[in-house]
């Protein structure tokens, strides 16, 4: 499964001869980069994702630039008290000024730069949330509700009547019980993988109407930027926009503790361009209608509606 | 009344349990608390090392998810409410009344009640870890409907929450009381040493929101036992309800467990820096100021909840004020080292790593404040990463400065130098390999309360479970210290420091403290 990646080490060649300890550096970074080249998105281990939609990469560019300012008052600070720490030592005879105890003037500087720092940080953010918050004009909608431990998708609009659940992958399911045996490294995608993903079009405004059925949950993809809870009586509202060129296939996790299976409710986003969403939402109603038609099926079916889609046939295994 | 023989208006202290079951004195009451939190951290940290232990690799190899929930959630309330809090009253009823010149807290039998009432109250949360069911693990916040689900342990645990607010209420009263009615004459409230300070406005949080914690936990007692639905969405109620109330009490109960030690830390600064506190007054103000704001953030817990734009701004606004009184802090603190004449000894060199990881901690609070951006921390490993470099290398590594500080004047022997160093250092170096690599995680997409974890997030996993068992390993100096410290060494002078210059009362009487003291009160210039 081809999964895009913003982080490829693709420097490996062309480096000056003899520089034997960056070559050995290097190597080590393309090894760990190749270890993660099975990581489920486009982290790169110890940052954020810049991710793959309109907001992942408005909120990447918030995180960038507030790390940065904390990275700036940090090396004004520590290096003060670092500074004071070697210059002022009672053992190199340093005498105290016990004069320097109150500065007024000093004391409403500091106050004020910490204060126009704040404003150049929250004016951004404030913008983003307007953007994040405004989930008008939607393409297409898809209701999310979370249950102990699974996820079942809904769609709505051009797409109604696709319905079913997304639950952990087998291959997951038997290697993470207890002493199970199975080195988890040996398994595909491990505790990321599930059966059916939820399967959205690139380029258009996707809107999440998130909610629960039993306890409080959250849907948390990185790569799209955002999660948000899924609360029984509650309807929560979030959107993607997936960049188009970003197809692929994009994971994520519950994110608010909802019980002893917490762990074991990952979320895979399959996000496929809008030709091939179209073929997808057209064979998947072909079926439902083929399922329904079928005399031998229904009598089953009809009694837990929610569920027949799940003998849908859906995508292969993510 | 004829009758009454008041052990505490005794030359000596009773001998054996009586000394201690019917402890009135301060310093008595002060010691049982500051073991008391001693236990529980080594209860809590015990949890934490199977915590780390089962993340150490993906899989599951040593305990059942379930467990693994009961285990977050009883380390985070065993921290809190047995640790932390206990460790900072055992703190204030040691050294408030020795600061203010008083001869003791001013309601020495109450004292006595909110520390017994503890031990019950642990005892009690403890046990659920043997009911059928287990312990709660729905986390310390105990969010609704999961809450719910819980079995026997349920109403335990809320007993034991009741409990513990009682003790804490009760502790605060008798600090509010005895800071505002006991100061030697001639000491004016603006010149009340900055410990004192913290507690008193420390105090006035408690008693401002450990009722609402009582009340929704109550609400949560008769939604699952009588059927209402305060809660419940299919019966009109309202999860999200839950929320706002506890994290109305959650958000001040995080500064209940840091401005004491931001007290501690504006005592010990200006004394190995031999100079006096820079902005003493302005200190007191952040401090004031932190704590009304404490009030008007709550929001910033749930922003990925769903909350209204509105709401949004204004607690993203309110949270982010915050940096500034805490700003105006640090500076302060910088601003004392500045020109004075540093020395390092044990409470310093804790005073100095607060100072640098507090304000780490404080770094990844700004970029939380965030709404945008928290809506990938939040939940995550970075939240972790945030919290607990607040708590441990700072409100613990407080505690310990001030133990480190004080406990030559509690004992009258001074500790192995050497000894206290060395857990410095350990400490100092695991806690940075423990939690720093939590930050990465938790950017990369790992959520938090999870007993196991996709592949990719190992490495730094291994790293942090290493950095947690030689923190936790390291703690074993500090009790070794104490317990050294306890039973001799070289003697300690009043003035303990005398080299560095420790100001205020507690420094005028002889080490160890007498049973009694400022039986008269000093007198003042």
């Amino acid at each position: 499964m081809n999964v895009n990646r913003l982080t490829a080490i693709d420097d490996k060649p062309g480096r000056p001869r003899g520089l034997k300890l960056a070559s050995i550096a290097i190597a080590i970074v393309g090894a760990i980069a190749a270890a993660r080249s099975a990581s489920a998105n486009t982290s790169n281990g110890i940052n954020l994702p810049r991710g793959v939609t309109v907001l992942s990469r408005d909120i990447y560019s918030l995180h960038m630039l507030v790390f940065w300012i904390c990275v700036g008052i940090a090396v004004v600070v520590f290096g003060t008290m670092i500074v004071a720490m070697v210059k002022f030592r009672h053992s190199q005879g340093a005498i105290p000024d016990t004069t320097m105890v109150h500065s007024t003037k000093v004391e409403i500087v500091w106050t004020i730069i910490p204060v126009v720092i704040l404003i150049v940080m929250a004016v951004p953010a404030a913008l983003s949330i307007l953007k994040i918050e405004d989930t008008r004009n939607s393409d297409l909608s898809i209701r999310v509700t979370g249950y102990q431990w699974k996820w079942q998708y809904q769609y709505m609009d051009a797409a109604a009547g696709i319905n079913y659940f997304s639950t952990l992958s087998a291959s997951s399911n038997f290697a993470r019980q207890l002493h199970s045996g199975i080195d988890p490294r040996t398994v595909p995608h491990y505790l990321l993988s599930v059966d059916h993903p939820l399967v959205i079009p690139s380029g258009v405004k996707v809107r999440l109407l998130l909610t629960s059925a039993d306890v409080i949950h959250a849907w948390w993809v990185p790569d799209f930027g955002m999660k948000r809870d899924a609360i029984p009586g509650f309807i929560n509202e979030m959107w993607i926009k997936v960049l188009p060129g970003k197809e692929g296939v994009y994971r994520g996790q519950c994110a608010a503790l909802c019980g002893r299976d917490h762990g074991f409710m990952p979320i895979v986003v399959d996000v496929k361009t809008p030709a091939d969403f179209k073929k997808w939402v057209e064979d998947q109603k072909a079926a439902l209608k083929q399922a329904q038609a079928a005399p031998a099926a229904p009598a089953a079916a009809a009694s837990a509606p929610p569920r027949t889609a799940a003998t849908l046939p859906l995508t292969a295994k993510l | 009344m004829a009758h009454a023989i008041d052990i505490a208006h005794d030359d000596q202290p009773a001998t054996g349990i009586k000394r201690w079951l019917f402890a009135t004195n301060h310093k008595d009451i002060g010691t049982m608390y500051l073991v008391f939190s001693l236990i529980m951290f080594f209860v809590g940290g015990t949890m934490a090392m199977i915590i780390r232990a089962e993340l150490f690799e993906p899989g599951l190899q040593f305990v059942d998810p379930g467990f693994f929930n009961e285990m977050t959630t009883m380390h985070a309330l065993v921290m809190i409410f047995g640790a932390v809090m206990p460790a900072f009253v055992g703190l204030a009823n040691w050294m408030i009344p020795l600061q203010l010149g008083a001869p003791d807290m001013a309601l020495p039998r109450m004292n006595n009640f909110s520390f017994w009432i503890l031990p019950f109250a642990f005892t009690l949360l403890l046990s659920t870890l043997f009911v059928p069911g287990g312990a709660p693990a729905g986390g310390w916040t105990m969010y609704p409907p999961l809450s719910l689900q819980f079995g026997d342990s349920f109403p335990m645990m809320i007993f034991a929450i009741h409990l513990m607010g009682i003790s804490s209420i009760m502790g605060a009263i008798n600090v509010i009381v005895t800071i505002l009615n006991m100061r030697a004459p001639g000491m004016p409230l603006l010149k009340m040493p900055l410990f004192c300070w913290s507690w008193l406005i420390t105090a006035y949080l408690l008693i401002a929101v450990m009722p609402v914690l009582a009340g929704v936990v109550t609400m949560l007692l008769t939604d699952h036992f009588f059927k209402t639905s305060f809660f419940n969405a299919a019966g009109g109620g309202d999860p999200l309800m839950f929320e706002h109330i506890f994290w109305f009490f959650g958000h001040p109960e995080v500064y209940i467990m840091i401005l004491p030690a931001f007290g501690v830390i504006s005592e010990i600064i200006p004394t190995f820096s031999r100079k006096p506190l820079f902005g003493a007054t302005s200190m007191i103000y952040a401090i004031a100021s932190i704590a009304f704001l404490s009030f008007i953030v709550w929001g910033h817990h749930m922003f990925a909840d769903g909350m209204p734009l509105a709401a949004q701004m204004f607690f993203m606004m309110s949270t982010m004020l915050i940096a500034v009184p805490t700003g105006v802090k640090v500076f302060n603190w910088t601003a004392t080292m500045w020109r004075g004449s540093l020395s390092f000894e044990p409470p310093m060199l804790f005073a100095i790593g607060f100072l640098f990881m507090f304000t780490i901690g404080g770094f990844s609070g700004v970029m939380l404040a965030l709404v945008p951006a928290d809506y990938q921390y939040n939940q995550s490993y970075f939240v972790v990463a945030h919290f607990h470099y607040v708590l441990v290398p700072g409100a613990v590594f407080a505690i310990m400065g001030a133990v480190y500080y004080w406990l030559p004047k509690w004992t009258g022997n001074m500790y192995s130098m050497t000894l206290a160093k060395t857990h410095f250092w350990l400490s100092t170096i695991f806690v940075n390999v423990l939690f720093f690599p939590q930050h990465f995680l938790g950017l990369a997409g790992m959520p938090r309360r999870i007993p196991d974890y996709a592949v990719q997030f190992t490495d730094w996993n291994m790293v942090s479970s290493i950095g947690a068992f030689g923190f936790g390993l390291s703690q074993i100096l500090f009790a070794i210290a104490i317990i050294q410290c306890v039973r001799g060494g070289q003697k300690a002078t009043a003035k303990v420091w005398g080299g560095a210059t420790p100001t205020g009362l507690e420094w005028t009487i002889p080490s160890p403290a007498p049973y009694h003291s400022f039986t008269t009160a000093p007198e003042i210039h």
